[in-house]
C-alpha cells in the first residue's frame, strides 16, 4: 500500500458523517437550513481537498489500480469490500467531489424549503458517486451504481419543477428497466465465474455465447444512464423539473457511469461481444448526434435543449468508446470530463437567469448581452466549449472521438462529423435568441449581472474549460497508461474468443 | 522574438478585453495597438532574416527556418500535437501582412470607431482575430493550424455581430459561423485521414512520409481511393469556407454587417486567404494528387468569373468589395491549382495591400456619408474628399491589374501561369480569369464613378456634413497605398521571379513548374490581361461617368443574366431550401417522434396500459417519488436478502472455462 490510511473510503463515507451532523442540528427552521448548509459546505469542501490529496499521490505511470483496499465481506461468495482506482476512476471521482460543493453554493439562496433534507440529499448522493467509481467488486458496484437513484428521485420529485411526478416516474421506469437487467446479468456472471471481484473478472472475460447475453444485460443498464438513443427521453423531461443543482449533477456525474460502466465491464469482460456489437452501437451514436442536435435546435426551453446537447456529445463517447482505438477512448474519457464541466456550467447557467426571472423560455429573453456583459461572457466561453472550440475543453474529446473512429469506420466518422456543424447551429441559436437583439423584454432589461456567489461557481468552471482546452496532458497522461492497459486486455480477450482483431 | 511577435496581439487582448473598463478606452486602444505594432515589427525582422540572412543550407544559421516548441498540447498514443511555432519563408511572409495590415487597421479603429460605446471590446476582438491568424501560420502541424483557424472564426463571428442590436448583423454572424463549419467539418476529416494514412499530423513528418510513399491507397466510405487526393479534398473544403469559394461562399457578402475595419481586415486581407495559405502549405501533398490540383483549378476559376459577374452588378459599396474578394480569392486558387503556389501567396500579400485600402477608403466614404453604404445615394463628393479618393484610385487601379501597379504584377503571373499549364482546365482558368479581370475593372470603374463623380444624390443634410477623414484613419490608407503601389514591383523577383526565396516551404515538382513556363509564354498572353484592364475601365468610366442612362438600359436587354448576377445565382435560395428548412423540419418530426414514438410505446406506453389493468404502476404514477425510491431501497435489500438465503442453504457458484 502506497498510504496508511484507507483514503478511499474515507472520500467515499465522509459525507455520511457530514449526514450525521446535519441530522444532529437543533433550533428554530432557519437556523437549521443555516447550518445544515454549512455542514454540508464545509464537508464537502473537506471532501474535495481530499480529493486533491488523493490527486497528488496518484501515480501517474501506473496502469494498475491504487490505493487498494480490500476486505471479506461475504467469504462464501468472494464477494469483497474492494476499493481502488486507476486513471479512468480517478477523474470522475475528483468531478464528483469538485461539483457537490459547487452544487451547494449554487443553491445557497435559490433552495428554501427542507433545506436539511436537500443538503443530505446531496451528501447521501456524493457518497454513492464516489463509491461508484471506487468500487472494485461489482455487487459493492451495483449497490452504488443503484443508490445514485435514490437521492436523484428526490432531489427531482421533492425540489422539482410543476411536471415533477411525471417527470421522476419516467426516469424511474427506464432505469429499473436498465437496473433489473444488469442485476440479472450480474447474477449470471457470478455463478460463471464465481467471483464478482472486478480486477479477476477483467483479466478472465467469460466465454462463449454467454458474452452476448450477458453484454446486453449490462447494456441495457449503462444505455438508460448515458443515455444513448432511443432510451434518452428520460434526460430532458428530468433536467426540466429537476433543481438547478439537480441538473447540474445529473449532466455533471449520473451521465457519465453508463459511460464508466462500458469502460470498465463492458470491454473487459465481453470483448468479444463487444466487437459484435460496436457497430450497432456506432450507428446508435450517429444517430444520437444527428437527431438530437437536430432536436435541439428546435426547442424553446433552455434546460431542454442543454438536455438535448448533453445526449448529443454522449454519442460521441459510446462512439469513441467501442472503437477500442487508444485516440476514441481516451477521447471519450476526455469527452465526460469535459462535458461534466461544460453542461455544469450551462445549467448553473440557466439556473442564473431562472432565478431572476423564473422562467426557461428562450423567447422570454434577448439582449441579455447589454445589462449583463458578464454573464455573457461566461456563456459565451461555455457555448464554444460546447461547439468543440479548439483551445477549449470540449474539442479536444470531441476531435479524439472522430479521430478514432476514423481509423474504425469513415463512413461513421463521416456522419458523425456533422456533429460539428449541427451542435454550432443550435448553441449559435440559443446565444443569439438570449444574448443579442434590439428589442428586450423589460423584465429581462431590468435583471442584475453575475453577483459575487454566481461568480465563485462560474469563473472555476470556467477556467477549467480554457485549462483543459489548452493543455489536456495533465489529465491525459493519468488516464493514458490504464486505457492501454485495458486495450491490452479487450484485444487478449478477442485473442482468447479465437478472433484476432488487428 | 518569435513567440512575442505572435503573442503580443493575446497580451493587448487580455489586457483590453478584461481591464477595458479600468483602463478606459485610450487604455484599452494603446494596449492594442502597441501589442499588434510590435508584433508587426518583429515580423518584419523575422522576415528580414529569414528571407535574406539565411544560412543558405548552413544548419543552425541565425536566418534559417525554424521550429520553436512551446509545450505538448495534446498526446493520445501515437498522436502527439505540440504548440510550436514554425518560422520558415512562407510563414514570415504572411506573418509579415497579416500583422501589418493589422496594425493599419489598428490604428485606423480608433478613429473609425470613435462614436461607437465599446472601443475596448472592439479592438480587443481584433487583436483576438489576429492572435489566432499568426497560431493558424505559425502552425507546424494540422491540430494548431485547426486552432488558428476556428479561431479566426470565431473573431470573425464577434466582429460580424459586433453591432449585436442589429437583427441582421445577428443574423450574419451565425451564418458565417455555420457555413464555415461546414468547410470545417471537411478540414476535421482531412486531418483525420491525413493521421489514419501516415500515422502523424506534424507537418514535417507528414510531409516526408508523403514524399516517400506518394501512391499510398486508402478505404473511404467503402470506395478504395488514392490516399493523397481524398486527404487533399477534404482539406480544400476546409478552404473553401474559410476562403469563400463557390459553393461556399455565401457567409462573406454577408459578412459586411460587420464594422468596416473587420471587412477590411478579417473579410479581404488576412482571414479568407486561410484557404490559400493551407494550400500553399500543404504544396508538398497536393503537387502528388493532379486531381485534387485540378478541382482548386475549376472551383477557383469559377468563383472569379461568378462573383466578377455578382460585383458588376451590387449598388452596396461593401457588397462589390465583397464580391471582388472572393473573385481574387478564385484567382488565388486557380494559381495554387496549376502548382503557381508562389504567384498564389504574391497576389495574396498584393491583394492584402489593395484590398485592404480600398475597404478602408470605403469606410472613409461610409463614414463621411454619415453611415450610407448605397452607392446610388453617393456621387460627387470627390472634391470634399480628395485624399479619400486619391487612394480609393490607388487602390483600383492596382485591383485593376494597371501596369506598375502592385496587383498588375500578380495577377499577370497568375493568367500566365494558368495558361502555361497547357491543360484544359489551365487554360479554361485562363479564360475564366481573363473575363473576371475585364469585369473587375468594370466594376471597379463602376465604383468609382458612382461614388465620386456625377451629381451629388444624397440628401442636403448629409451633403452638408462630408468631411475628409482625420488623420488617424488616412495615415494607415496611406501607408496601405505605398504596399498597393510598390509591393508588385519589390517582391517579383523573390515571390516569383528568378530568385525565388521559398526554399523548401513550398514544393513544385520540376514538371509542374507554371511559374517559370509562365515566362515563355506568348506574347498576346502576356498582355492580354492589361488590354482587359484597361478596357473595362474605360468602359465603366464611359458607362458610369459619362452615358449615365446607359447601364439601366443594358440591365433591360441583359434582363435575364441581371436578374442572375443580381440575385447572387440564388444560392442562398437554394441553401435555404436544401439544407435549412430540411434541418428545421427534421427537427420538428424529431421532437414530435420523442414524444409521441419512443414515450408514446415506452414510458407513457407502459403506464396507459398499466392503468387500464390497475397494475401497480398506476399507482407510481400518481403516487410520491418517495414511493419509487423505497422501490428501489426493496430492490437493493432483496439482493441482498437473496444472497444471505444462498449462502444459508449452501449454495456453490457453477464455475466455468
Amino acid at each position: 500500500m502506497m498510504i496508511d490510511f484507507s483514503i478511499l473510503s474515507i472520500l467515499t463515507f465522509l459525507p455520511l458523517l457530514g449526514v450525521l451532523f446535519i441530522l444532529l442540528v437543533r433550533g428554530n427552521d432557519e437556523l437549521v437550513a443555516l447550518n445544515s448548509k454549512r455542514v454540508a459546505l464545509y464537508t464537502s469542501l473537506f471532501n474535495f481537498a481530499l480529493s486533491l490529496v488523493l490527486l497528488v499521490r496518484f501515480d501517474p505511470a501506473q496502469a494498475d489500480f491504487q490505493f487498494v483496499e480490500k476486505h471479506t465481506w461475504f467469504s462464501a461468495f468472494d464477494i469483497a469490500y474492494h476499493m481502488g482506482v486507476d486513471g479512468i476512476s480517478l477523474f470522475f471521482i475528483l468531478l464528483s467531489t469538485f461539483l457537490v460543493p459547487v452544487c451547494i453554493i449554487a443553491s445557497w439562496n435559490s433552495i428554501k424549503t427542507r433545506v436539511r433534507e436537500y443538503m443530505i440529499a446531496f451528501l447521501v448522493l456524493e457518497t454513492f458517486m464516489i463509491g461508484t467509481f471506487c468500487a472494485l467488486d461489482a455487487v459493492l458496484f451495483y449497490i452504488f451504481f443503484e443508490g445514485v437513484l435514490i437521492p436523484m428521485f428526490i432531489i427531482i420529485g421533492v425540489w422539482g419543477g410543476a411536471r415533477r411526478v411525471y417527470s421522476a416516474y419516467k426516469f424511474f421506469l427506464y432505469t429499473l428497466l436498465g437496473s433489473v437487467l444488469m442485476l440479472v446479468g450480474l447474477l449470471v456472471l457470478m455463478f460463471q465465474t464465481g467471483t464478482s471481484d472486478i480486477p479477476t473478472l477483467m483479466q478472465n472475460p467469460v466465454v462463449g455465447t454467454l458474452q452476448m447475453w450477458l453484454f446486453v444485460a449490462f447494456f441495457a443498464s449503462f444505455a438508460v444512464k448515458m443515455p444513448m438513443w432511443p432510451v434518452h427521453t428520460w434526460l430532458p423531461d428530468a433536467h426540466v423539473e429537476a433543481p438547478t443543482a439537480g441538473s447540474v449533477i445529473l449532466a455533471g456525474v449520473l451521465l457519465k457511469m453508463g459511460g464508466y460502466g462500458f469502460l470498465r465491464f463492458s470491454l473487459p469482460m465481453f470483448p468479444l461481444a463487444t466487437e459484435f456489437f460496436a457497430p450497432v452501437i456506432f450507428w446508435l451514436s450517429v444517430i444520437a448526434i444527428i437527431y438530437t442536435s437536430l432536436v435541439a435546435l428546435r426547442q424553446s426551453d433552455m434546460k431542454k435543449l442543454i438536455a438535448y446537447s448533453s445526449v448529443a456529445h454522449m454519442g460521441f463517447v459510446t462512439l469513441g468508446i467501442f472503437t477500442a482505438t487508444t485516440q476514441g477512448i481516451e477521447g471519450g474519457i476526455f469527452q465526460m470530463i469535459s462535458h461534466g464541466i461544460i453542461s455544469a456550467a450551462l445549467f448553473l447557467c440557466v439556473g442564473v437567469v431562472y432565478d431572476r426571472l423564473h422562467t426557461r423560455e428562450i423567447a422570454r429573453y434577448g439582449g441579455l448581452v447589454k445589462n449583463m456583459p458578464k454573464y455573457a461572457t461566461v456563456f459565451m466561453i461555455l457555448m464554444l466549449g460546447s461547439v468543440g472550440l479548439p483551445g477549449t475543453s470540449g474539442f479536444v474529446g470531441e476531435f479524439l472521438t472522430l479521430m478514432g473512429a476514423f481509423q474504425v469506420d469513415t463512413v461513421v466518422a463521416v456522419f458523425a462529423t456533422t456533429g460539428v456543424v449541427l451542435g454550432a447551429a443550435y448553441m449559435l441559436m440559443l446565444y443569439r435568441r438570449m444574448f443579442f437583439g434590439g428589442k428586450l423584454p423589460k423584465d429581462a432589461e431590468a435583471m442584475k449581472d453575475l453577483n459575487a456567489r454566481e461568480h465563485l461557481v462560474l469563473v472555476p468552471l470556467v477556467l477549467m474549460v480554457l485549462w483543459l482546452g489548452i493543455a489536456p496532458g495533465f489529465v491525459m497522461e493519468r488516464v493514458a497508461p490504464s486505457v492501454e492497459k485495458l486495450i491490452g486486455q479487450y484485444e487478449a480477450g478477442l485473442m482468447a474468443g479465437g478472433k484476432k482483431n488487428g | 522574438m518569435e513567440f512575442y511577435a505572435v503573442f503580443m496581439p493575446l497580451f493587448g487582448f487580455l489586457l483590453a478585453f478584461l481591464f477595458g473598463k479600468n483602463m478606459g478606452d485610450k487604455g484599452a486602444q494603446l494596449v492594442t495597438c502597441s501589442g499588434v505594432i510590435i508584433s508587426a515589427v518583429l515580423s518584419c525582422i523575422l522576415f528580414v532574416e529569414v528571407i535574406y540572412g539565411g544560412g543558405h543550407g548552413h544548419h543552425g544559421a541565425m536566418g534559417d527556418p525554424r521550429t520553436i516548441t512551446l509545450m505538448n498540447w495534446i498526446t493520445s498514443g501515437t498522436m502527439q500535437v505540440d504548440w510550436a511555432l514554425r518560422v520558415d519563408q512562407l510563414t514570415v511572409v504572411m506573418m509579415c501582412v497579416v500583422s501589418v495590415v493589422s496594425s493599419c487597421v489598428h490604428v485606423y479603429s480608433v478613429g473609425y470607431m470613435s462614436h461607437d460605446k465599446c472601443k475596448a471590446r472592439f479592438m480587443s476582438y481584433l487583436s483576438l482575430f489576429t492572435f489566432a491568424m499568426l497560431m493558424l501560420v505559425t502552425s507546424d502541424n494540422l491540430v494548431q493550424l485547426f486552432f488558428g483557424w476556428e479561431g479566426v472564426g470565431v473573431a470573425s463571428y464577434l466582429l460580424i455581430g459586433f453591432w449585436n442590436h442589429k437583427e441582421s448583423a445577428n443574423a450574419a454572424s451565425v451564418k458565417a459561423f455555420l457555413v464555415n463549419r461546414v468547410g470545417d467539418f471537411g478540414l476535421a476529416l482531412g486531418i483525420f485521414a491525413a493521421f489514419f494514412v501516415f500515422g502523424t499530423v506534424q507537418f514535417d513528418a507528414l510531409f516526408d512520409a508523403v514524399k516517400s510513399a506518394p501512391d499510398t491507397m486508402m478505404n473511404f466510405i467503402g470506395y478504395e481511393l488514392h490516399a493523397l487526393t481524398v486527404i487533399c479534398l477534404l482539406l480544400f473544403m476546409g478552404a473553401m469556407g474559410k476562403s469563400a469559394q463557390l459553393g461556399l461562399h455565401t457567409w462573406l457578402p454577408d459578412a459586411m454587417e460587420g464594422p468596416t475595419p473587420v471587412s477590411a481586415l478579417i473579410h479581404a486581407a488576412t482571414m479568407v486567404t486561410a484557404g490559400v495559405f493551407l494550400v500553399a502549405r500543404f504544396s508538398p501533398v497536393f503537387e502528388y494528387a493532379p486531381i485534387a490540383l485540378m478541382v482548386v483549378t475549376i472551383v477557383g476559376a469559377l468563383t472569379a468569373f461568378v462573383a466578377a459577374t455578382i460585383g458588376m452588378t451590387q449598388f452596396d459599396i461593401k457588397r462589390v468589395i465583397a464580391y471582388s474578394t472572393m473573385s481574387q480569392l478564385g484567382y488565388m486558387f486557380f494559381a495554387l491549382g496549376v502548382s503557381a503556389y508562389g504567384a498564389a501567396i504574391f497576389h495574396l500579400m498584393t491583394h492584402a495591400f489593395f484590398k485592404a485600402l480600398l475597404f478602408l477608403g470605403a469606410g472613409s466614404v461610409i463614414h463621411a456619408m454619415s453611415d450610407e453604404q448605397d452607392m446610388r445615394k453617393m456621387g460627387g463628393v470627390w472634391k470634399k474628399i480628395p485624399a479619400t479618393y486619391v487612394l480609393m484610385w490607388i487602390g483600383s487601379l492596382a485591383l485593376a491589374g494597371i501596369p506598375f501597379f502592385a496587383g498588375y504584377y500578380s495577377k499577370d503571373i497568375i493568367l500566365e501561369a494558368a495558361f502555361a499549364d497547357h491543360t484544359w482546365f489551365g487554360e479554361f482558368a485562363f479564360w475564366m480569369g481573363i473575363a473576371a479581370a475585364l469585369m473587375t475593372a468594370f466594376y471597379s470603374a463602376r465604383l468609382l464613378f458612382m461614388t465620386f463623380h456625377g451629381k451629388p444624390r444624397a440628401s442636403k443634410k448629409v451633403m452638408d456634413h462630408v468631411h475628409e477623414s482625420p488623420p488617424i484613419m488616412l495615415t494607415p490608407l496611406m501607408i496601405l497605398s505605398v504596399g498597393a503601389v510598390f509591393a508588385g514591383y519589390i517582391f517579383y523577383e523573390g515571390f516569383v521571379g528568378h530568385h525565388q526565396f521559398w526554399d523548401k516551404s513550398l514544393l513544385v515538382l520540376p514538371e509542374n513548374d507554371t511559374v517559370e513556363a509562365a515566362y515563355h509564354v506568348p506574347y498576346w498572353v502576356k498582355k492580354l490581361p492589361i488590354v482587359m484592364g484597361a478596357l473595362g475601365l474605360l468602359l465603366g468610366a464611359l458607362l458610369y461617368g459619362k452615358f449615365i442612362g446607359l447601364p439601366e438600359k443594358f440591365t433591360k436587354v441583359f434582363a435575364p443574366f441581371h436578374k442572375l448576377f443580381f440575385n447572387k445565382w440564388w444560392f442562398d435560395e437554394l441553401y435555404h431550401h436544401a439544407f435549412v428548412r430540411p434541418a428545421l423540419f427534421f427537427g420538428d418530426v424529431f421532437t414530435k417522434s420523442d414524444k409521441k414514438v419512443i414515450d408514446g410505446f415506452g414510458p407513457d406506453g407502459v403506464a396507459k396500459t398499466s392503468q387500464k389493468f390497475g397494475g401497480l404502476l398506476s399507482r407510481f404514477q400518481t403516487g410520491y417519488v418517495f414511493q419509487y425510491a423505497l422501490v428501489m431501497i426493496i430492490g437493493l435489500i432483496a439482493l441482498v436478502t437473496w444472497m444471505f438465503v444462498k449462502i444459508t442453504l449452501g449454495f456453490e457458484f457453477g464455475q466455468e472455462g
